[in-house]
């Protein structure tokens, strides 16, 4: 038996009592609250200093172009000498070329894996896929922009002999490869928290897994699906290295994804890699076009979020 | 009378199930095609690159002549900022994780946080270049450094590590912090020494991910200014650097065909990198598991 | 100062007995024994909700006091105010007072921390830390400031002797707790709540989770703590009551109907809602 020795003889309780209010402890408490709610602010201070960063620059940016210009013009030349005109139309018709034909590849493509892994793969195919689509979403997208550039723009002109080097189709589709997993995956969890019990009760009715699949879980699931579809939207928006090297830099204000285009994200890009001198218009344009771009993330973002909390299925 | 006539069942049976299983090929083929590209994509690239892959591609700096041209000043940089980019990121998200999970009550500001948390997660990744470019580069004076940089990727990544902070957190047992609270024990002692050790493999897996985004990340980079091509080690915090995706992009750009070949190589060495950093991740997953 | 010294040599006999059980060492009933935890008119609140009555109801040291009742009567919130643990309820409110040793638990500026030290708690589902079986029952002693690894030794041998689970983990001290059987479990957080030799052990169903003969281990494991501890024992199992406490008290929407002995209680029991409940008509 351990003896008394190591204690003379004192309870637990004692020595406790010996090693208690000690100042530090009561210290500790107190203040690492605060600590801790000052790295909460950090990422309030984030906030804050994105749209504080984008409002003022922008606004020296407005000092130079007028609004109007601006938002309803359909030229933009920032670099043509003497006359630079500035009208975002063209930039941001080169970004949703991008994001539709994004959204074309992806979510057919995204919905079909959900669909499989959620209703049709077994257990074991569904944990070997899944983590392999998370791979496809991991990959840099410096290297997607590569891959469009090097591989996908040569096939499509194969096909498609007007294709320019650089033109909207290619990245398109190559950013709708990158946001495929992200719909498949948040597709898929939201496919799988329709609770087992209602598929179970209407294939007891003798419905085929398609039937229950498209009439029971797509219904159940669809705000979680819309809302990853908003979701990869946004994504598709801010999109920068594949459009950066694979769509070119003439902002052109035309429908044809064969062309050349310019997105807004390549655009700050292009300005970026250049000598563009600071407090020159040029510097603070792409304040301007990061602020649109934020908008528009932005609104997406507050509707995926807006999509699944209101129109979330209670089971 | 009965109301269903088998016969009619019996031979609209067969379409259905004709039609399960034609939508079924479909699924798969649009499954399959995700992973086809994949492996495309991998193929190519490690056909293309690997000729260039050799100990001298990784020991060169940069030059001009594709057959000299090497990635010794991209690795290194990127390393030197994942070295800021961890601990920043890890200790403001791990902090903000605590606040939210352990101490925040429900109430206006702290709702607020939540809501900016997740909203910022979806801000495109070069708006926080221009973050980046205003507050560190020009406002804080830090120039075109491995700390300006390290500072907006890690901004760039605060709210992943913060998610999976928060869930790892949230996945300790309450009971446990009973148990805690139970000895006596008072609310840091029990965050410090219950909930931390247990959260710590979820929370090390959602960072080591993150992190693997931040190596990734080019726009921010190119935003800052970050310069290409670079002949020497950066030597200090503030010192300029360049990085790997930042060269690969470079490379790219170039017309002579040699340094695709170039930029494939350098992007293997970038995905080994997050092959490695991956591994980490999945086999911190795996070994720490808890069940409770 | 003196009593903790007493305590010490109780505790010293306890182990040179170790597992047996120590029916013929069962104190003295005496007649006025101190009260350990004196309830006086005092109510609780979860929100709108009134959980806890006016409750007037004093537990003495030494003493098994069973809280029976049926499954929302309150008996856990009670336990649970005994050491503030409800408190981890944001909206909880209270009124009235509960005293230990004679002072109010809910006063101004009573510290928490200190009450819980010396009133311990085992939980419904056994609730080890994912560490292992030392560190689970150094924790206590850990978190109040005893480094030395010696006493630490000491400590948490003594602790698992006491709660009959030594023989079982001496060997394998090192291994994580979530090693051992439920029933295991369990002794090892009763070790675990031993080890800062608090003066009262509170159960909240502490067998609710276990197979029968785990349930039975423990029930002897409380029969040998009580001549050193006072325990309160949240049960819903009747049996379980009347076979191992002293006293008895019933619980019905959130009032206390009867607290007497356990024998009178399920002998001759004064009120009929008592008698309804123990003989099976509800609950």
């Amino acid at each position: 038996m351990a003896s008394q020795g190591f204690r003379n003889g004192q309870s637990v309780q004692d020595l406790i009592a010996k090693s208690r209010n000690r100042k530090g402890k009561k210290i500790t408490e107190k203040t690492m609250p605060i600590l801790l709610f000052i790295a909460a602010l950090i990422s309030v201070l984030t906030t804050i200093g994105i749209v504080f960063t984008l409002i003022f620059e922008t606004f020296e940016f407005f000092q130079r172009v007028s609004i109007t210009d601006y938002l309803f013009g359909t030229s933009w030349l920032p670099f043509s000498g003497n006359n630079p005109t500035f009208g975002v139309l063209p930039l941001i018709l080169g970004t949703l070329k991008v994001t539709v034909i994004a959204i074309i590849v992806a979510v057919p493509i995204g919905l079909a894996a959900a669909i499989y892994l959620s209703e049709y793969a077994s257990d074991k195919a569904r944990r070997t896929i899944k983590p392999i689509l998370e791979v496809l979403a991991g990959v840099p997208t410096i290297v997607y922009g590569f891959f469009a550039l090097t591989f996908v723009t040569p096939i499509l002109q194969q096909l498609i002999p007007s294709l320019k080097i650089f033109n909207a189709l290619s990245p398109g589709i190559v950013v709708g490869i990158m946001i495929i997993p992200m719909i498949a995956s948040l597709s898929e969890d939201a496919m799988s928290s329709v609770p087992n019990s209602i598929r179970e009760g209407a294939l007891a009715l003798g419905a085929t897994k398609f039937e229950v699949a498209l009439k029971v879980v797509l219904p159940a699931a669809l705000s979680g699906i819309i809302s990853s579809a908003v979701l990869a939207i946004s994504r598709a928006l801010g999109e920068t290295m594949i459009v950066s090297l694979a769509g070119g830099a003439s902002p052109t204000f035309d429908f044809s994804v064969t062309g050349s285009i310019q997105t807004m994200t390549a655009y700050i890009v292009q300005v970026s890699s250049g000598d563009a001198g600071y407090g020159t218009t040029i510097y603070y344009s792409i304040y301007a076009v990061g602020f649109t771009l934020f908008v528009f993330t932005l609104i997406m973002n507050l509707l995926a979020h807006y999509i699944s909390k209101r129109f979330r299925e209670e089971y | 009378m009965r109301y269903i006539d088998d016969s009619v069942v019996m031979k609209r049976m067969k379409t259905r199930l004709n039609r399960n299983k034609g939508w079924k090929a479909l699924f798969l083929t649009g499954t399959l095609f995700a992973l086809l590209c994949l492996v495309i994509l991998l193929v190519r690239i490690v056909t293309q690159g690997v000729g260039y892959l050799d100990w001298d591609f990784i020991t060169n700096f940069a030059s001009r002549r594709p057959e000299n041209a090497g990635i010794k000043a991209a690795l290194v940089g990127s390393i030197y900022m994942m070295c800021i980019i961890a601990p920043v990121s890890m200790i403001l998200g791990v902090a903000t994780a605590i606040y939210l999970e352990e101490y925040a009550k429900k109430n206006k500001i702290n709702d607020f946080i939540r809501m900016n948390i997740s909203n910022l997660a979806g801000v495109p990744s070069i708006v926080f270049g221009l973050l980046g470019l205003t507050i560190f580069v020009r406002a804080l004076a830090l120039g075109k450094s491995l700390l300006a940089a390290g500072f907006t990727m890690s901004l760039l990544i605060l709210p992943v590590i913060i998610v999976a902070a928060q869930e790892a957190i949230r996945a300790v047992p309450q009971e446990q912090r009973e148990a805690s609270y139970g000895m006596g024990a008072t609310k840091w002692q029990t965050i410090t020494r219950v909930v931390l050790p247990a959260a710590i493999p979820g929370i090390l897996t959602g960072s080591i991910l993150a992190l693997s985004r931040a190596i990734g990340e080019t726009a921010p980079l190119v935003v800052i200014g970050i310069p290409v091509i670079l002949r020497f080690l950066p030597d200090g915090l503030l010192s300029e650097f360049t990085a790997l995706p930042m060269q690969i992009y470079d490379w790219a750009k170039r017309p002579q065909e040699e340094f695709l070949y170039v930029a494939s190589a350098g992007i293997i060495v970038l995905m080994l990198f997050l092959v490695i950093m991956n591994s980490i991740a999945i086999f911190i997953r795996n070994k720490f598991s808890k069940r409770y | 100062m003196v009593q903790t010294m007493m305590k010490n040599e109780n505790n010293i006999k306890l182990n040179v007995q170790s597992s047996q059980v120590v029916s013929e060492e069962l104190p003295v009933v005496k007649n006025n024994k101190s009260t350990v935890f004196g309830t006086k008119d005092f109510n609780l609140w979860y929100g709108d909700h009134h959980a806890l009555k006016e409750i007037n109801l004093d537990i003495k040291e030494n003493d098994v006091t069973a809280i029976i009742g049926p499954s929302g009567c309150g008996k856990s919130t009670y336990i649970k105010a005994l050491n503030r643990m409800v408190e981890l309820v944001p909206i909880v409110r209270t009124n009235g007072e509960i005293n230990y040793r004679g002072r109010n638990i809910f006063g101004a500026n009573y510290q928490v921390e200190e009450l819980r030290t010396k009133v311990g708690m085992v939980f419904q589902k056994p609730n080890p830390f994912p560490k292992s079986i030392y560190d689970n029952i150094a924790y206590g002693p850990r978190i109040h400031g005893i480094k030395n690894k010696k006493i630490l030794d000491e400590i948490v041998e003594k602790s698992l002797r006491g709660a009959a689970i030594w023989d079982e983990v001496k060997d394998r001290l090192n291994q994580n707790a979530y090693g051992l059987s439920g029933g295991q479990q369990q002794r090892i957080c009763i070790a675990r709540c031993l080890a800062i030799e608090p003066d009262v052990i509170l159960m909240d169903e502490p067998t609710s989770a276990l197979d029968p003969i785990s349930t039975l281990k423990v029930e002897e494991l409380v029969q040998e703590l009580k001549g050193n501890y006072s325990i309160v024992i949240v049960t819903h199992n009747m049996q379980q009551a009347a076979r191992i406490s002293d006293k008895t008290a019933f619980f019905l929407n959130g009032e206390v109907v009867e607290f007497d002995n356990t024998d009178k209680i399920f002998s001759t029991p004064k009120d009929q809602r008592t008698e309804d409940y123990i003989s099976g008509r509800f609950g």
